[in-house]
């Protein structure tokens, strides 16, 4: 018999060490660190959602804002990968949601009663935020989120390659694919538009002189010109001088900072890294018109701050976004310039950053400003996925775009139904 | 009780097994112990499993979008919407195709790994582990060398690189349907993954089976090889062999992992639970729905399996033989 079966360990022994194990674990989470440390405040533990941004420094960023607030404990979910939006609803069914969280504008939030009014927030700045981010988060007369950051996109290009191949800058979109042909050699590929092209959804719509929705509600992009350029699209996607399938989506700036494309679409938080990478070797354009009544159009995206209104600490949060996206407008500058660049909603802060006053980041505020479209309030992810698949079904696999938006206009009118009746 | 041995020396009579001390109270109930050690799985299984399962069929009657409490009774109009939604009903051919494709490919390979591991007479427990290995590796992390190292659509890709140096030009595995590569990438995955773990089944299998049988047999005159393998080893795997090939169906009605990781927003290549993913959990929220759809599919795998048990004789392994 082996010295460890004469152990004093019998049974009793283990329960009593496990129970002795269990009371010690409950008294240690009476203690300071019970996993949702973060802040250093001694009010409220709050927690707040972010899905993880691509430039160095920023999840750190938000963590130190947090734990400079005094009036609370703040968390913060820093959540990775792919489907912030699906872990964001999930959660917000449940006792675990949020206090705050970033997302965009979208009624569906506001209808089925998931974010507070903050329009008391807003209201004595309101002056100071640019009109449009303000407009795009109004509801009846309340302002349902703040703008945190609002981000361009648009096509970022290396000159070098287009002197080389002797393209110049392209105005339509059908110069965009004989660009994109004349562009690719055996290494490097024309355009890069995203692996699932889903983001060029929202600035075809507008260059091909349409709208998602009109004044009423309705369906306002199933126009001649978006079905052509569905078609277009598909060419370019069928023609071999379009990089598919890259290890890295259209977020990141690798593709082009690699050589694998010549251009691609991409927002100007990734500026920074281009710059470093390529030098003066970078310039910027609109997305090309899309047929004869066709505008240039840049997507200004970007990301803004909701709170939970199931939450339990509802009037807690809200002193807490007051305090880091209204109050505190030097984490707010910060936060919008010094990791990658980002427009700050604030005109304040936007005329005194230094950093956006020249060179390419100015023409990046002067696109956002002549050709820029925001996100329209009434657009929900139920209406974006509708379009997705169509993107998918239309450009990527074949089908015909008249019938595929023909399918997405029952998704849509459908979602419709429910958010306007 | 003594007993005298053949040179006369007693020996002592043999200790009486002392009497069993009567159990006291509890403790000592048969009933009592099963409940104690049973009861913590039965309370975890209803509270995670059969609670869900009831409130899914709850919710399937309901207006359900961006609740889960909802109050608006719609019927089977969920159960309309799913059988007649595109979508869905294409995710059921979709996982007709994987079926077909991953478990006879599976079982094959499992089996001739088995086959080839068993025969080893030296560093038989270095191959059944490496074999094994990947069995430990996560579907996520597969999928992202998958995606990003071996299989990407770019030159440095490791499929690609290969390609290039016959000439070949780069492919986009996984975002192009046409031609369908996007297949061979998620077979080669889960080939990989899964292979392993039905091999140890299959050796396990193989040594059960009596080495007479094969004495006998060549003795009989069959020749070591094909012939054996074909009138005694699979013969005599029917059982295991039927147990895989369940295990391995019911495994492809769940795929999610690298579906969902290889062909994010596609809207080719994706499996049921993918396709219920994105419309009850994804961004549209639906989660009457999602739970009717839940269950045309709980009630269509319980119909194939019991059909596949039928036809391939599940439990009759041991009649068999």
């Amino acid at each position: 018999m082996s010295a460890m079966s004469n152990s004093n360990w019998d049974r009793r022994s283990v329960l009593r060490a496990a129970m002795g194990l269990a009371a010690a674990g409950g008294l240690a989470a009476c203690g300071s660190n019970t996993g949702r440390g973060g802040g250093s405040g001694s009010g409220k533990a709050l927690t707040q959602y972010f899905h993880a941004y691509g430039e160095a420094g920023t999840e750190q960023a938000i963590k130190r804002y947090a734990k400079a607030y005094k009036g609370g404990n703040v968390t913060t979910q820093w959540i990775t990968g792919s489907n912030f939006e699906s872990k964001l609803f999930a959660s917000l069914l449940t006792d675990k949601a949020p206090d705050c969280f970033e997302f965009h504008p979208q009624l569906q939030l506001i209808e089925s009663g998931q974010v507070a009014d903050l329009s008391d927030l807003i209201n004595p700045v309101k002056d100071d935020f640019n009109p449009a981010d303000i407009q795009s988060h109004t509801v009846d007369g309340k302002i349902y989120g703040i703008r945190m950051i609002d981000d361009p996109q648009f096509f970022f290009y290396r000159k070098s390659m287009f002197e080389k191949a002797g393209v110049e800058v392209p105005q339509t979109l059908d110069e965009l694919v004989a660009a994109a042909a004349k562009l690719t050699t055996d290494k490097v590929k024309g355009a890069y538009l995203g692996n699932t092209l889903h983001s060029i959804i929202d600035p075809l719509i507008w260059s091909a002189g349409a709208q998602h929705l009109d004044d009423k509600n309705q369906i306002a992009y199933h126009t001649d010109a978006v079905v052509d350029g569905f078609k277009q699209l598909r060419k370019l996607f069928t023609s071999g001088d379009l990089l598919l399938d890259a290890p890295t989506d259209f977020w990141d700036p690798s593709a082009l900072n690699q050589g694998l494309a010549a251009m691609q679409w991409c927002g100007m938080w990734a500026m920074p890294q281009m710059q470093e990478a390529l030098g003066d070797d970078l310039g910027i354009f609109p997305f090309p018109k899309v047929g004869d009544a066709g505008k240039l159009s840049v997507y200004n995206g970007g990301w803004s701050m909701f709170v939970n209104a199931k939450g339990k600490n509802v009037e807690e949060t809200k002193e807490y976004v007051k305090w880091l996206w209204i109050d505190q407008k030097e984490y707010q500058e910060d936060w919008a310039l010094s990791y990658g660049f980002h427009i700050p909603p604030r005109t304040s802060i936007a005329e005194s950053a230094d950093k956006l006053k020249s060179g390419l980041p100015a023409e990046g505020v002067k696109l956002f400003n002549e050709y820029g479209n925001f996100d329209n309030i009434g657009w929900t992810q139920a209406s974006r996925t509708a379009m997705e698949d169509v993107m998918a079904n239309c450009v990527r696999k074949g089908g015909d775009p008249d019938k595929e938006l023909t399918k997405a206009d029952a998704k849509v009118n459908r979602e419709l139904k429910k958010l306007f009746g | 009780m003594s007993t005298i041995t053949k040179d006369g020396v007693s020996n002592p009579a043999p200790a009486k097994a002392a009497p069993a001390k009567p159990r006291r109270g509890l403790r000592g109930s048969p009933t009592f112990n099963f409940w104690l050690f049973t009861g913590p799985f039965l309370i975890g299984l209803a509270i995670f499993v059969y609670l869900p399962i009831l409130w899914s069929f709850y919710l399937s009657f309901f207006e359900a979008r961006f609740t889960v409490t909802p109050s608006e009774f719609i019927g089977l109009d969920n159960y309309v919407l799913m059988l007649t939604d595109e979508d869905f009903m294409g995710s059921l051919g979709t996982f007709t195709v994987f079926a077909a494709i991953i478990v006879p490919l599976t079982w094959a390979t499992s089996l001739g790994l088995a086959l080839m591991v068993n025969r080893l007479r030296f560093m038989r427990a270095f191959f059944r582990s490496v074999f094994f290995l990947p069995t430990a590796v996560s579907y996520v992390a597969a999928s992202l060398v998958w995606k990003m190292s071996i299989f990407n659509g770019v030159r440095f890709g490791m499929a690609n690189t290969f390609l290039n140096m016959f000439g070949i030009d780069n492919t986009a595995w996984l975002a192009n349907p046409d031609p369908p590569w996007y297949w061979l990438v998620i077979v080669t995955v889960r080939l990989w993954l899964q292979a392993g773990f039905y091999m140890i089944l299959f050796i396990a299998a193989l040594q059960n089976i009596p080495q007479e049988l094969y004495e006998a047999a060549a003795i009989d005159g069959a020749k070591p090889g094909w012939q054996t393998f074909w009138h005694i080893t699979l013969p005599q795997l029917r059982a295991t062999s039927t147990a895989v090939i369940l295990l391995l169906l019911v495994a492809a009605y769940q795929a999610f992992d690298e579906f969902f990781n290889l062909l994010a927003k596609t809207t080719w290549g994706r499996p049921p639970l993918m396709e219920l993913y994105y419309k009850a959990l994804g961004d549209n929220q639906d989660y009457g729905a999602g739970s009717a759809g839940a269950l045309i599919l709980t009630v269509l795998i319980c119909l194939v399996t019991l059909l596949q048990g039928k036809f391939m004789g599940f439990g009759r392994g041991e009649e068999s033989k």
